[in-house]
């Protein structure tokens, strides 16, 4: 129907899709009014503070609490020996395999979890930490993946000694987890051999922590007269969590309650169960008081979930026009001490057969190997879906080496490779079905947009005058949002997720999710969905999260899951509603379902337009006035598996200055065009890009977790390790095309960690591509002022 | 551990709390005082989610003693809105999406609101420079800058005097 002035502002006023809404999150976060788990303070609560190894790998001989215990105002602490009894001094992880919650006669990591002091106060609890004696035999480390499997490595894990497997198939060496293949191994060969070029390099996503402003902690509160257990905690996926502490404690999970309440930041640092929040809950059950548990920034950057760590070796094969024939790629993976990695059980090395890309790439074959190291376990999604910037990174690296062996323009390499627009859905050679795209017209928007040939033109004119000018190109394809249950679990549970719409007698409404917000705005954006919806408008709706009492069971917000997944409940639980809705308008009216139509925020009488009525009446007569036989209320909840993952994709062109002298490399622009489909909101969808680019730059220029041979950590506080400032953070300048997902219910698909993901490699390439006349192919991330100064040296180009 | 009486003004509230010679002025202000809105992100003065205004400076409240406090002004962002009217850089935070997750909020809207009275009227560059002791995992500080702009903007076209209320 036409739209009029009269039916524009009706549909305004709802703030629903498409509005650039403010945030409803923002007055408490601006006036100190938020909170975070360290706000939580309960009657009688007390300290937990950790007691942890200064070595990377010993065997604990002795602990010794009696100074600690001696002190005033230490009430307890807790070793492996006192969680025995309890069968808690191991916990499952993530990853299929066990993890112990405080060392069990020996360490594996430095900082590893020995003991916990529990006191009054958090300073006492520091000093009771100092006062805790343990005496260590060291034993050799292993620091560097690639002799993990030698013949005479030390064993990392002697609890798995004798187990041919952890979870995911044989394994090959007592510090082997396991070998995870996809694609045709046989097939990819005989491409390779009969190729016209081929190519192959090393290529490290190196070891990262995303280090959200605010460190991981928890208040455990055991109520013992009621025998139910409170957990106020930073937590990506509360109800994941609530089902792990009820496995691990015995307790009724309706007994458990986890409270999220406000969460300074995730970005998959939240997701794993970290032995810090066991211990707090276990010191809560002893004592019968709450306990509070806050890591410092030192321990959150050492010991919880680290990213990345994938040793990769990649090869392409092509023809001489540049047309990419075959792929393959075989990754040496460190997960530290044990495998908590993030995945869903069928795949243990997460998405990373999407290393296809956004190209055609008829035949394909890659092989991921993990092993255990004397590092601090993790393998967290750090703002990406499961090692997908892993498996972007090589193939956006690879599709620029391959333009450099060929001297084909890096642009026009990927508009010879692309899946095309027709070609969707598409069947990748590595089993994805890509639901949707359109690659080349995104591409040549940004092109323009830069003006790409002109970029090139200067580079040439400031190369032969010396100087150091880098445009890097990425053209990636994302795969987010697990993830249909039939694929996807995580612990046996699927990765579905919920929404429980209520709207009230007066036409308010109130939903509860599944997912769990961090800063992406959820009490903001699934408003206008339901606004759109249900046309009631943002303002009366409010949207809850982070109460397991209260919400629907969900598994949380990571994997840009929550538009994908979350959103689409959402909308699936308003259309229920929409369905009765017209069933009490059409009881109201006296006339037949098929008689009425959807209005914006009404339903009216076909061809009677004054014949009408609003959500409003729909509401108040849900609870006064219904046919027979309907039941009364107006509320719904859906459970939405998804049929298939969402692509979004993105064309991203960064151009960069390097001071030959210094090696400092100046971002001095930095375009990006994302495609995540239908846009709920432009402002939040922005925001996002914003800070998932300066996350890319972060990793890609300067963060690096590091160790020493005996697998000393070198640096791990904010000294050390970088967090790029207002500084170096360049202008960033986005754009958008849309193309909408076929299969989820508003086309939406994810955006937050697109720019994170399609980022980092453009980054990188914008680096080498001005060394590239160098004879330069590659070099390893993070491009410090430092590494580059000592490239341009090995190459007496400074 | 002998405690020390230490009085000082929070938020223009006369306080006077016991405390240890060792304990740090944030963990004082949020543990025993309950104004939990400034935040601890690194122990080490390198985030700045502890920024408070300390007798007209920006001050990181996570190392510094709360006996150096002893007869000093503090403002955190509970004291930033007057008589519940909110001040123009929480105006321009919220209007220019200059916040995502709110952990580094009340250290941001510390810090600009100093920077703000030392130069009310900043080039981007400026602002930049003024802001890098502040870190933001979240935006990519464009939208924080541009909030200060917007602030700056609606601070000098209102005339509000705001050297009366530092």
């Amino acid at each position: 129907m036409a739209a009029t002035a009269e039916s524009l502002e009706r549909k305004d006023k709802l703030e629903g899709i498409g509005c650039a809404r403010k945030r409803k999150e923002d007055p408490r976060f601006i006036q100190g009014q938020g909170l975070y788990v360290d706000d939580i303070n309960l009657p009688g609560m007390v300290y937990g503070a950790l007691v942890r190894s200064p070595h990377a790998h010993a065997r604990i001989k002795s602990i010794n609490k009696e100074k600690a215990l001696a002190l005033p105002g230490v009430l307890a602490v807790l070793t492996a020996d006192d969680l025995k009894p309890l069968s808690l001094h191991w916990m499952p992880t993530l990853g299929s395999d066990v993890q112990a919650v405080l060392a069990d006669e020996k360490v594996a990591f430095q900082l590893q979890e020995v003991a916990m002091v529990i006191a009054e106060e958090r300073y006492i609890a520091a000093d009771g930490v100092d006062l805790v004696e343990v005496e260590y035999e060291e034993l050799p480390a292993i620091v560097d993946p690639h002799k993990s499997m030698d013949a005479d490595a030390p064993i990392i894990r002697e609890d798995l000694v004798g187990k041919d497997e952890v979870g995911h198939g044989k394994r090959l060496h007592d510090n082997h987890i396991f070998t995870w293949e996809a694609g045709d191994k046989d097939s990819t060969d005989a491409v390779f051999d009969k190729a016209e070029v081929t190519i192959k390099e090393e290529i490290l996503n190196p070891r990262v922590h995303p280090c959200p402003l605010e460190t991981c902690g928890c208040v455990g509160s055991f109520d013992k007269v009621k025998g139910q257990l409170t957990v106020y905690m930073t937590s990506q996926n509360p109800h994941l969590v609530r089902t792990v502490l009820a496995m691990l404690s015995g307790i009724p999970e309706s007994k458990i309650r986890v409270v999220t309440n406000d969460i300074g930041g995730g970005f998959g640092n939240k997701v794993p169960v970290y032995p810090g929040y066991v211990v707090a809950i276990v010191a809560s059950i002893v004592l019968g008081r709450p306990v509070k548990w806050i890591e410092s920034r030192i321990e959150n950057i050492s010991t919880t979930g680290f990213a990345r760590d994938y040793h990769g070796s990649a090869e392409l094969a092509a023809d001489n026009d540049g047309r990419i024939k075959a792929l393959r790629f075989n990754v040496l993976a460190d997960h530290g001490a044990f495998n908590s990695h993030v995945s869903a059980t069928k795949w243990p090395a997460g998405l990373f057969s999407i290393c296809t890309g956004s190209y055609d790439i008829a035949t394909a074959y890659v092989k991921v190997d993990a092993v255990y190291t004397n590092k601090a376990p993790g393998g967290v999604a750090y703002r990406c879906s499961l090692r997908v910037t892993e498996a972007v990174y090589l193939i956006e690296r690879m599709i620029d080496i391959l333009a450099q062996k060929l001297d084909i323009d890096k642009a026009e390499i990927r508009k010879r490779n692309f899946i095309q627009a027709d070609q969707f859905p598409y069947n990748t050679s590595l089993g994805w079905t890509v639901d949707s795209g359109n690659y080349e017209p995104a591409l040549d928007k940004v092109l323009k947009a830069v003006d790409y040939a002109g970029l090139r033109k200067e580079q040439a004119e400031k190369r032969a005058k010396g100087e150091l000018m880098g445009i890097g190109i990425s053209t990636f394809t994302e795969i987010v949002g697990a993830g249909p249950t039939k694929a996807c679990d995580i612990l046996g549970i699927g990765l579905f997720d919920s929404c429980e719409i209520r709207v009230n007698p007066t036409g308010s409404a109130i939903a509860r999710m599944g997912t769990q917000t961090q800063g992406q705005g959820h009490e903001t954006t699934y408003a206008q969905i339901i606004a759109t919806e249900l046309g009631i408008p943002s303002e009366e709706i409010q949207v809850e999260e982070g109460d397991t009492d209260k919400a629907p069971y969900g598994a949380g917000t990571w994997g840009s899951r929550s538009t994908p997944v979350g959103g689409a409940a959402v909308a699936k639980a308003a259309r229920k509603i929409r369905d009765k809705a017209r069933k009490i308008a059409a009881h109201l009216l006296e006339v037949s379902e098929d008689d009425l139509e959807w209005d914006i925020d009404q339903f009216r009488v076909k061809g009677v337009p004054d014949q009408a009525k609003t959500m409003k009446e729909i509401a108040m007569a849900a609870y006064s006035n219904i046919p027979d036989g309907m039941e009364n209320g107006l509320e719904a909840v859906d459970y939405y598996d998804p049929p298939n993952f969402t692509f979004p994709f993105g064309a991203y062109v960064c151009v960069v200055d390097i001071d030959p002298k210094t090696g400092e490399a100046k971002i001095r622009r930095f375009y990006a065009l994302d495609d995540c489909g239908t846009r709920i909101n432009d402002m939040i969808i922005e925001g996002q890009v914003h800070g998932g680019l300066t996350e890319a730059l972060a990793v890609a220029m300067g963060q690096l977790i590091d160790f020493d041979e005996d697998g000393n950590l070198l640096g791990n506080s904010l000294m050390d390790y970088y967090l790029p400032t207002t500084v170096e953070t360049p202008h960033w300048e986005t754009d958008y095309t849309v193309t909408p997902s076929p299969h989820h219910p508003l086309g939406a698909k994810g955006v937050a960690e697109s720019p994170h993901v399609g980022g980092i490699p453009c980054f990188s390439n914008a680096v080498i591509d001005a060394l590239s006349h160098l004879g330069v192919t590659h070099v390893d991330m993070p491009h410090t002022a430092h590494r580059i100064w000592k490239k341009l040296h090995e190459l007496g180009a400074n | 551990m002998s405690k020390t009486q230490v009085s000082f003004s929070l938020n223009g509230q006369a306080v006077e709390v016991m405390v240890e010679p060792r304990e740090l002025l944030i963990h004082v202000m949020r543990d025993q005082l309950r104004q939990t809105g400034s935040h601890i992100g690194c122990e080490t003065s390198h985030c700045g989610a502890c920024t408070v205004d300390f007798n007209g400076e920006s001050v990181k409240s996570c190392t510094l003693l709360a006996v150096q406090a002893q007869g000093a002004e503090v403002m955190t962002v509970e004291g930033l809105a007057v008589n519940g009217e909110l001040h123009p850089l929480q105006q321009a935070f919220m209007d220019e999406h200059g916040l995502q997750c709110g952990y580094c909020t009340p250290g941001m809207l510390m810090r600009s609101y100093r920077f703000l009275l030392e130069n009310p009227d900043p080039s981007e560059a400026e602002i930049r420079a003024g802001m890098s002791g502040n870190l933001c995992r979240c935006t990519g500080y464009q939208n924080i800058v541009k909030s200060i702009q917007k602030a700056a903007a609606a601070i000098n076209a209102s005339g509000r005097d705001e050297a009366s209320t530092a």
